[in-house]
């Protein structure tokens, strides 16, 4: 009885939170451009799905690009890191730069740089994203038991024996909380980008539908569309959530 | 079989572990390394697996190859992700065998330690006793000349110590491997080894070298000589740690 109440108490919670605001929007009589109620903002969806649901496609497709490229970015450097110290002198610092620079100042540079749109805000939100795999990896990296490689040094294993057999797979538990760190990172850096491409008119995601919609004044769209975006990061942190687990559980398991 | 000659240990931070020990390890004995913590009784061990350089002095070995020293930790320090049977193949492995060539080896390692219808488990499947007893498969796989053992039993509870104790000592029988076991524990001690060296704390010094008159046989842990062989090596244990 508890645990159940437990799970749906989220729920119960957010539906009481839904209820009250409708019940405010209704009584006190607030104007739809100030601020829409739930039911508005479903009807908003309701009546413009197509165009939106395309434009949470589009952005889903430049974060799901982007993480895959983190990812491989990540564990490239972190690999690179780990093999030398000159590596290690020489990527860091950059590392960070690139990660303490807001993006959103820098995003205008890369859309002229980039002339192809879809490239330009997988960049964007690569940049964004990247540092928390590589961060996390390469910390697992250096994280190996010293014990084990005692055991690898006493018989005679090569650097490659150990990197393959030792500290890539010791290393994954750090990448997937790194990757899932990197997947809300990846759909933030696509936003980002979009509200900067999108005044510049050629891109189709769901920032670009906010910005549209906040010129028309068209509030319940907008809200509709945040909706989907909050939505749409819930699933990515919960899908590599899943993933993260499903991959340790098959690692490990009996 | 070692001879260990003068040897010496500082650390960089300034620290003397070992100050010029002498000793020698003969073919086929069961040498315990008895002390109190901070003697320098595990660098010892790891200068004689050839983990750690002496600061002075020399280590001689007869001969000494690839895959000659087996190393058990205080922690198992199994693969999680890789079965009983493929940890204890690791070692074979890293020196380029190949699974078929060695799957009777492996198996019989398994089964000297008593876990052959473990082989297929995963380290989570395990008790914190087997995990141990997977790892010192591990290190007798290849038939190491010297097996060094720094502290294995001393995570483990009292029972489970007792058990994996008995069947060292009945492995070392069965084997003729020449074990270099490291402990703070007189009574571990004098119930495995042939010889006991007792070692004195900050720098590390040898301060006794006892042979153990313990007969063999199913009744050594309550035998009258296993008792005065505790009190030996208590009595000069009290004269190292006194001021």
């Amino acid at each position: 009885m508890r645990p159940n109440l437990e799970r749906i108490a989220p729920l119960l919670f957010g539906l009481l939170g839904l209820g009250l605001w409708q019940g405010a929007v209704w009584w006190l009589d607030v104007p739809l451009y100030v601020l829409p109620g739930p039911i508005a903002i479903v009807a908003a969806y309701a009546s413009d799905y197509g165009v939106l649901n395309a434009a949470l496609l589009s952005t889903l497709t430049v974060t799901v690009v982007a993480l895959m490229v983190s990812a491989v970015l990540g564990v490239a450097l972190a690999l690179a890191m780990a093999a030398s110290n000159l590596a290690r002198a020489a990527i860091q610092p950059w590392a960070v730069i690139l990660q303490v620079t807001p993006v959103v100042a820098i995003a205008p540079l890369i859309i002229i740089w980039v002339n192809q749109p879809f490239m330009a805000l997988v960049v964007c939100a690569t940049i964004v994203a990247f540092f928390p795999v590589l961060s996390n990896t390469a910390a697992g990296l250096s994280a190996t038991p010293p014990e084990l490689l005692d055991l690898f040094h006493l018989n005679g294993a090569t650097r490659w024996q150990t990197l393959i057999l030792l500290r890539l797979p010791a290393s994954l538990p750090y990448f997937l909380a790194g990757l899932r760190i990197s997947g809300t990172l990846a759909l933030v850096g696509a936003v980002v980008a979009e509200f900067v491409a999108g005044s510049g008119g050629f891109a189709s995601g769901l920032a670009y539908r906010i910005l549209e919609a906040g010129y028309r004044l068209e509030i319940p769209r907008m809200f509709a569309a945040l909706v989907l975006l909050a939505l749409a990061g819930m699933a990515i942190y919960g899908a590599l959530g899943l993933f993260s687990r499903l991959m340790l559980r098959r690692r490990d398991a009996a | 079989m070692i001879v260990v000659e003068g040897v010496s240990k500082t650390f960089p931070n300034g620290t003397v572990a070992l100050d010029h020990i002498s000793a020698n390890i003969q073919q086929g004995e069961f040498l315990a390394l008895l002390g109190p913590s901070g003697c320098g009784k595990s660098t010892l061990l790891r200068l004689l697996a050839g983990l750690e350089t002496p600061s002075g002095g020399q280590i001689k070995w007869l001969s000494r190859g690839v895959g000659d020293v087996g190393f058990v930790f205080q922690d198992a320090t199994l693969m999680p992700w890789m079965s009983a049977s493929e940890n204890v193949f690791l070692p074979l492995r890293l020196r380029g065998k190949s699974r078929a060539e060695t799957k009777e080896a492996v198996l019989a390692a398994l089964t000297l330690v008593g876990l052959a219808e473990f082989a297929d488990a995963k380290p989570a499947a395990l008790s914190g006793g087997m995990k141990m007893r997977v790892s010192i498969a591990r290190a007798l796989v290849g038939e190491p000349k010297l097996l060094l053992m720094d502290e294995p039993f001393a995570a483990l509870d009292e029972f489970t110590r007792f058990k994996l104790q008995a069947d060292l000592h009945e492995v070392w029988r069965r084997t003729g491997t020449t074990i270099v076991f490291v402990t703070h524990s007189i009574y571990e001690a004098a119930y495995l080894a042939t010889r006991v060296l007792v070692m004195s704390p900050r720098p590390g010094r040898i301060a006794g070298n006892v042979y153990s008159p313990v007969a063999e046989g199913p009744e050594r842990r309550t035998a009258a000589d296993y008792t005065a062989f505790v009190k030996d090596l208590s009595e000069i244990l009290r004269e190292v740690m006194s001021p």
